[in-house]
């Protein structure tokens, strides 16, 4: 078979299998737009920016496990990509991204839209290329596609100049059945004598805490995770990107840790003496103080970027492997041993972890006059707990209540730019994720501040049909950059009140879907229900909240999981120093 | 502590650049970096000089090992290895001092490699401080040009850096 250069980029896509491209037109793409003019097998879905084409590529990846795929074109087109590239970088998300170059004779010429990509994105890819020659499309795409969603995932870019996808010339096309790379070998199953060390260790524990983070998502290990949960009965705290890969409602879950976690998590972490890290990073809003973490505790990492493992805090037992063939190999190992994790100490270490859970550090003070952010995510999880449920989110306030208040049962359900940060995230994720799952219901939780980010992606959800519903918490600031100088700068709010809002409601409306505005607690949940009985409309719920409310617990940076501030609400002073 | 790493990377464009823009990206220290093609055209090996504490040494190495690139690597520092670098030093040489310098490469068994009416070019190879030395014996108004290429390093006996 002889094809030309962009017939190849196309159909290597379907022989990836790959259904769905997020994408943009633009003058050094349009060999391969008109490639994929000519078929139906991959479908491209037009966005309004090229950031939410890279965002709307990882939620579908976040949600489904499969390598979310982008393309765009040259120049702004690459450089606009850049901040979803990242995003999914940090978060360690399976992605291939095509961008359009300049031919290769103005390569370094400053040629118009000319941007060298592949220099610019170096430090936030797991690998990028650049493919001067027709030949090598198939072997580069191959290859692309495998590191992507090979060892720890993250995003590929592949930069394409123009003439190389010239359609006057053709070359015979054979898609790779298989990639070796020499210098690029994965691991996967983790040495057995590591495993057992950890065994050993796990057997002796007293004050065990399982911590856990994105990697048992990504690894598709939350079963296996269960499982040594309930054989070993140690508590499990998750970090944000972890949540769902232990079921919420599991008495063993002490809820998510770091600087917005629970009371009893952070506490726990804290008096711990064994930690047994899975898939998780050490990432400075988890451990707070480094020289105050786990003062007292052995540290067991299971990760499979050995580069993770002692990079922020030294490990006593490293193990580099694929989460899932590692917790099953531990488990087996558990179960072959004679004796059991300690049950007296066990018992013990659960009473004083239920002290702490008693403290109910996530009450808060409810109002019949303002609607409280805290309010309006346990009412939606009471909305939607009995339906196929996927919540994506946008970045602030609104993230950590939603981390807080809706109790996720299972992995890839919570959708969010943990590493990152990205605010716009949300409502792209959410066209990605409903892009993959047409029949589930997705909601977007954002921000006034986050959503104007993204907003023009409220024309693509209009084009594609997308039945996503958004739950704006309006308070009229950057509701954690207003914390933060609530308590570190004298209530000081340089440049954090969002002026000039529009209607959003209204808005909404003019692009076609159906727009609501919610002031009243009294009606929150009616207007939940109702939105989602409206299964084919995308519901834009402006949720007009309580403007100055804090996410507590906090850990300020650079303090330790035992110097939480809890809400003045729980009492005047419960501040634990 | 001061390590020296050899790198096997494939030789492709951009490879030199992620190496050197790992160490600008994570604040790595970086005292010297030479890269060649070797007797396997595909292959380039990079020898970089680096300082740190045991953590940061051992990050510098996962990071050099995770990216794509890198075939393989040694931390020489580990072992029994020998390091050269190579100098140019290009002095005056007139009446007065034409003699002295000679006698100095002489004593440092340097080559003078190029010679004017009123220049020498010294060639010297050895480790580091073989090569500081020379710069310490040699008159500093007399040094027109130095040029060092970095330390190169090899393991000695049977361990090695090969695929």
């Amino acid at each position: 078979m002889e094809l030309t250069g962009a017939e190849i980029v196309v159909q290597a896509l379907k022989d990836e299998g790959v259904e769905f491209v997020w994408g943009y037109p633009g003058g050094a793409v349009l060999h391969i737009y008109d490639a994929i003019f000519q078929q139906k097998a991959v479908q491209h879905i037009l966005v309004r920016h090229e950031q939410a084409a890279t965002h709307a590529a990882d939620g579908y990846a976040r949600a489904t496990g499969n390598v979310g795929v982008a393309l765009v074109t040259s120049g702004p087109g690459a450089t606009n990509a850049v901040t979803g590239i990242a995003t999914a970088y940090m978060d360690s998300i399976p992605m291939v991204v095509i961008t359009g170059q300049v031919p290769v004779p103005f390569i370094g010429s400053d040629a118009f839209q000319e941007v060298d990509i592949t220099g610019i994105t170096r430090p936030c890819v797991k690998h990028n290329f650049l493919v001067k020659r027709v030949e090598d499309i198939a072997e580069t795409m191959a290859k692309a596609f495998y590191i992507a969603k090979t060892g720890r995932p993250g995003p590929v870019l592949v930069d394409i100049p123009k003439d190389v996808t010239d359609p006057s010339v053709r070359v015979p096309y054979a898609y790779p059945k298989k990639v070796s790379m020499r210098s690029y070998k994965p691991v996967e199953k983790g040495n057995v004598r590591q495993v057992r060390k950890a065994v050993d260790l796990m057997v002796k524990a007293q004050r065990p805490v399982i911590y856990t983070g994105g990697g048992v998502v990504l690894g598709d290990a939350s079963d296996e995770l269960r499982k040594l949960i309930k054989h070993t009965n140690f508590p499990v705290t998750n970090t944000l990107m972890g949540l769902g890969s232990v079921a919420a409602s599991d008495k063993h879950f002490l809820g998510m840790l770091g600087m917005h976690g629970t009371y009893e998590a952070n506490m726990a972490m804290h008096e711990a003496d064994l930690i047994i890290a899975i898939g998780a990073r050490f990432d400075d809003r988890v451990t707070g103080k480094l020289a105050q973490f786990c003062p007292n505790a052995k540290i067991v990492h299971v990760d499979v970027d050995p580069a993770s493992i002692s990079k922020n805090v030294r490990v006593d037992v490293p193990i580099v492997g694929q989460v899932k063939p590692v917790l099953k190999d531990m488990l087996k190992f558990l179960q072959e041993r004679k004796t059991a994790p300690d049950a007296a100490a066990l018992k013990e270490w659960w009473g004083r972890i239920n002290a702490w859970r008693s403290v109910d550090c996530l009450n808060y003070a409810n109002s019949d006059k303002v609607i409280k952010p805290q309010y309006a995510i346990e009412t939606l999880h009471k909305v939607t707990r009995r339906r196929n449920f996927y919540l994506t989110s946008d970045v602030g306030q609104h993230q950590m209540f939603a981390a807080q208040f809706y109790p996720f049962e299972k992995p890839r359900r919570w959708i969010n730019s943990g590493g990152l940060g990205t605010m716009g995230f949300g409502l792209p994720a959410a066209m990605g994720v409903q892009q993959a799952f047409p029949k589930a219901s997705v909601a977007c939780v954002t921000g006034e501040a986050s959503i104007q980010m993204c907003i023009q992606e409220l024309a693509t959800c209009s084009q594609y049909d997308l039945p996503i519903k958004i739950v704006l918490l309006n308070n009229g600031y950057m509701g954690m950059v207003r914390q933060w100088q609530e308590f570190f700068y004298d209530k000081r709010y340089s440049h954090s009140y969002v002026d000039a809002l529009p209607d959003f409601a209204r808005l909404a409306e003019t692009y076609g879907h159906v727009g609501m505005t919610i002031e009243s607690p009294g009606d929150l949940e009616a207007a939940y229900k109702e939105a989602f009985s409206l299964k084919d409309r995308l519901v834009f719920m402006n949720v007009i909240i309580d403007p100055e409310e804090n996410v507590y617990p906090m850990i300020e940076a650079g303090k330790g999981h035992h110097e939480m501030h809890m809400s003045p609400h729980l009492s005047a002073e419960r501040e634990l120093a | 502590m001061r390590h020296i790493i050899s790198v096997l990377i494939e030789n492709e464009s951009g490879a030199l650049a992620r190496v050197s823009g790992l160490f600008a990206a994570r604040g790595y220290n970086i005292e010297s970096l030479t890269v060649a093609p070797t007797e396997d055209a595909t292959l380039s090996r990079m020898t970089l000089v680096t300082y740190g504490d045991e953590m940061i040494i051992e990050q510098i190495i996962k990071q050099l090992n995770k990216l794509v690139d890198v075939v393989k690597l040694l931390d020489l520092s580990d072992g029994p290895h020998i390091e050269r670098e190579l100098m140019m030093v290009k002095v005056r040489a007139e009446k007065s001092n034409r003699e002295e310098m000679k006698r100095m490469a002489d004593i440092f068994r340097a080559n003078i490699i190029d010679v004017t009416d009123c220049s020498y070019t010294i060639e010297l190879t050895g480790a580091g401080d073989k090569l500081d030395a020379f710069l310490k014996a040699v008159n500093e108004d007399l040094i027109m040009e130095v040029v060092r290429s970095g330390p190169l390093g090899i393991s000695r006996g049977v361990k090695g850096l090969g695929l």
